[in-house]
């Protein structure tokens, strides 16, 4: 008997199958918890923003809020309408976060940590799995036999179509440059051509940036689900865990457009200069450890200035932890028998810090920049982003049969392409500036207006 | 063995759900059955080593034609229409000439198989580690010989949009 | 790959399903989504063959056959609202104005 489980086990262990099931498992418990720590980062930040703490409270510096939230999400009463489609109303958040965690399979958060390894057409799958997510919205609405779920859904599923569009023309717009559809093959081209795609298609990333906060209904283009709009939109009538899970469907989206950004614009995991070997190569290896040395050389400062014990402790703890994550970073730059752990965790650390960096400017353009008005919201989309992105799509092109087929050189190429859709970009920015001084004028000019 | 899980598996949902398809009464369940089918398919195409066909039909079939599909399905009443009587007068003669078409049918594909080498030009599919990148294949095939082809679904693609704009005005 | 038969089969299966639904349902809707049915079921006629004989010109047919899909199911779900504005209904056989 315990050899036929010993022969079992070792069968599982050497299946190619087990490694990505395991990887699949833990991202699926582990989502979760990262997005409620999401949800609160963005509440601190939203709070440094506007001169104020943030939650304080539950735990020290509010870092169990997540953890109370929760608890009391789990804990509250499970409202179905009167006349909704139960079946429905039960499946449609289901599909959102299905679509959102399945989304973040192919990504890859180092050369080693890829749950679904090398799949051939990489980028696609997550753009196709992100507009699956559109079902769980619209039948979300559906379900809940409401008006005002029914319009923000339709809202909400309209406007993510129409920055579908202009998100892939953008991504394609990266993918001519990399070569291929594949994740690994992308991050190396990076690599190789030692320069970051978004330094060579700038307006690309500024597209993918404005219609991925579209994409995942976050401000300025919340209007689906802003509170003094439409009540909650499509997710009115949700309560306690179901809205938990539509909840956890746009953290993970925002999540899985951050990675696709980063793997396609910002270099995946690979760190600045990469290409630069020796002594400045090294020096740049250095810079993840010491900055978490820094932060908890500040923890440790801060300690003794807490008001009370448990907050002390934490701070020390927190303080510990990042002295072992940089002890981490910093073991396979100096310790040669270290070495081959440095893609994996260096790779992680830096393709973490970028999508981190992205998600961080969502916050920052959520708190800052005023809600758009539906129309505005479409114009932008339809008139502007895809024929923009569609004529960088083509400049693009243009600029790499220059470069092959001229032996022009890629920077020249891609200088004068970029100068073109710039200036198609201000052609259409004209043409939307006196399309609204005309409506301005016949507004005012109104003969019978008092 | 993997393979053969993978598609009975697959193909059970695709007939399952089409089956709970064409006989729902409420016209969204029927769209939620049809994107289940879909999906399932896609499934029988990844199984077939065919990956960019794959999710080709998740973004243009689902993503795409089903969204389109539940939209119109939610602008347009049917309540009314779920109360009427949902089959023609005409099933019990449908159902039994498309139950003819698919015995005939099946009995060609049986008897099909039954022949030496199953009638087929090849003797069996080329193994899956050899076959070339999935979406270069297509795409050199799409870019190259069938171009033609592809310029003129592109100039339909055209002509259905603008044919849709004009017939959802509602003054032309 | 399972002998070819195998798809056959059930390719046969989702077409014969969706002629019985375009045949016996009365709700114009249904009778597009079965449509849609039919025309996937072809698609995957189409890929077997084509895996099985290494060409990927099936493949390419099999993406103009969803091009095709998604362009009918446009004009055709244009044409249902359309009705549905002037008379109100989406049965098939309450349109029938140019019965004589």
């Amino acid at each position: 008997m315990m050899n036929h489980l010993y022969e079992l086990l070792k069968i599982v262990l050497a299946s190619p199958y087990t490694l990505p099931v395991i990887y699949g498992i833990v991202i699926v418990a582990v989502l979760p918890l990262v997005a409620g720590y999401v949800v609160l980062v963005e509440r601190k930040v939203m709070a440094d923003m506007q001169a104020r703490l943030g939650p304080m409270r539950v735990g020290p510096h509010g870092l169990l809020q997540p953890i109370a939230d929760a608890v009391k999400l789990l804990l509250k009463e499970d409202i179905i309408p009167e006349k909704a489609d139960v079946w429905i109303f039960w499946l449609a958040p289901i599909v959102s976060m299905t679509a959102g965690m399945l989304a973040l399979a192919p990504v890859g958060i180092g050369p080693a940590f890829q749950i679904a390894k090398d799949i051939d057409v990489g980028i696609l799958f997550i753009a196709g799995i992100s507009s699956l997510g559109i079902f769980g919205i619209v039948l979300g609405g559906w379900a809940s036999n409401s008006h005002y779920s029914l319009m923000g859904a339709l809202r909400s599923a309209a406007q993510l179509v129409s920055y579908e569009t202009a998100a892939g023309m953008a991504l394609v717009s990266g993918l001519l440059l990399g070569g291929s559809l594949q994740i690994r093959t992308l991050v190396e081209e990076q690599a190789k051509q030692g320069v970051w795609f978004v330094a060579l298609a700038p307006i690309a990333f500024f597209i993918y940036l404005v219609a991925s906060i579209a994409e995942t209904n976050r401000a300025p283009f919340d209007l689906p689900e802003a509170e003094s709009e439409l009540v909650a939109g499509y997710m009115t009538e949700y309560s306690g865990f179901r809205w938990s899970l539509y909840f956890l469907a746009e953290y993970a989206n925002m999540m899985v457009v951050g990675s696709v950004a980063t793997t396609i614009f910002l270099g995946g995991w690979l760190r600045p200069f990469s290409s630069v070997g020796g002594a400045a190569g090294r020096a740049i290896d250095t810079v993840p450890g010491a900055l978490l040395l820094g932060v908890a050389a500040y923890c440790l400062y801060r300690a003794p200035k807490q008001p009370v014990t448990v907050q002390k402790l934490v701070m020390v703890a927190v303080a510990g932890l990042c002295a072992a994550v940089a002890a981490a970073l910093l073991a396979p730059v100096f310790v040669a028998q270290a070495l081959w752990m440095k893609p994996a965790i260096h790779g992680a650390f830096w393709f973490l810090l970028k999508v981190g960096g992205y998600i961080y400017l969502f916050m920052w353009l959520r708190f800052t920049l005023p809600r758009y008005r539906f129309d505005q919201l479409m114009r932008l989309g339809w008139y502007f982003l895809i024929p923009v992105s569609i004529v960088n799509v083509m400049g693009i092109g243009i600029a790499l049969v220059l470069h092959w087929e001229r032996g022009m050189h890629l920077a020249l190429a891609l200088g004068l392409t970029t100068l073109m859709t710039l200036v198609v970009a201000g052609f259409l920015v004209r043409a939307e500036l006196k399309r609204e001084e005309q409506l301005r004028q016949a507004a005012t000019g109104d003969a019978y207006a008092g | 063995m993997l393979d053969k899980v993978i598609f009975y598996f697959f193909a059970a949902i695709a007939v399952g759900s089409a089956l709970l398809m064409i006989t729902r009464k409420s016209a969204v369940h029927s769209a939620i059955f049809l994107t289940t089918t879909l999906l399932a398919t896609a499934g029988i195409f990844l199984q077939l080593r065919a990956e960019f066909l794959f999710i080709v039909q998740i973004i243009l079939y689902v993503g795409g034609i089903m969204v389109l599909f539940i939209f119109v399905i939610m602008l347009v009443n049917l309540d009314v229409a779920a109360q009427q009587i949902q089959y023609s007068r005409q099933k019990w003669v449908a159902l039994a000439l498309s139950l003819a078409l698919a015995g005939w049918v099946g009995t060609m594909i049986w008897q099909a198989g039954q022949l030496p080498g199953q009638g087929l030009l090849v003797r069996g599919a080329a193994a899956a580690e050899t076959l070339p990148p999935n979406a270069e294949a297509v795409a050199q095939s799409l870019f190259g010989p069938y171009m033609l082809s592809f310029e003129i679904a592109s100039l339909l693609l055209l002509v259905a949009m603008i044919g849709a704009v004009v017939m959802a005005k509602k003054k032309v | 790959m399972l002998p070819v038969s195998h798809y056959l089969i059930l390719s046969l299966a989702l077409f014969i399903i969706g002629v019985v639904g375009v045949l016996t349902r009365r709700n114009v809707i249904v009778i597009l989504m079965s449509i849609e049915l039919i025309l996937n079921a072809v698609n995957i006629n189409l890929v077997v063959f084509s895996r099985l004989y290494g060409d990927a010109a099936g493949q390419a047919f099999a993406v103009f056959i969803i091009t095709d899909a998604a362009a009918e199911a446009a004009v055709g779900l244009g044409i249902i609202i359309a009705f549905f504005r002037n008379r109100e209904t989406v049965l098939a056989d309450e349109m029938d104005l140019l019965k004589w």
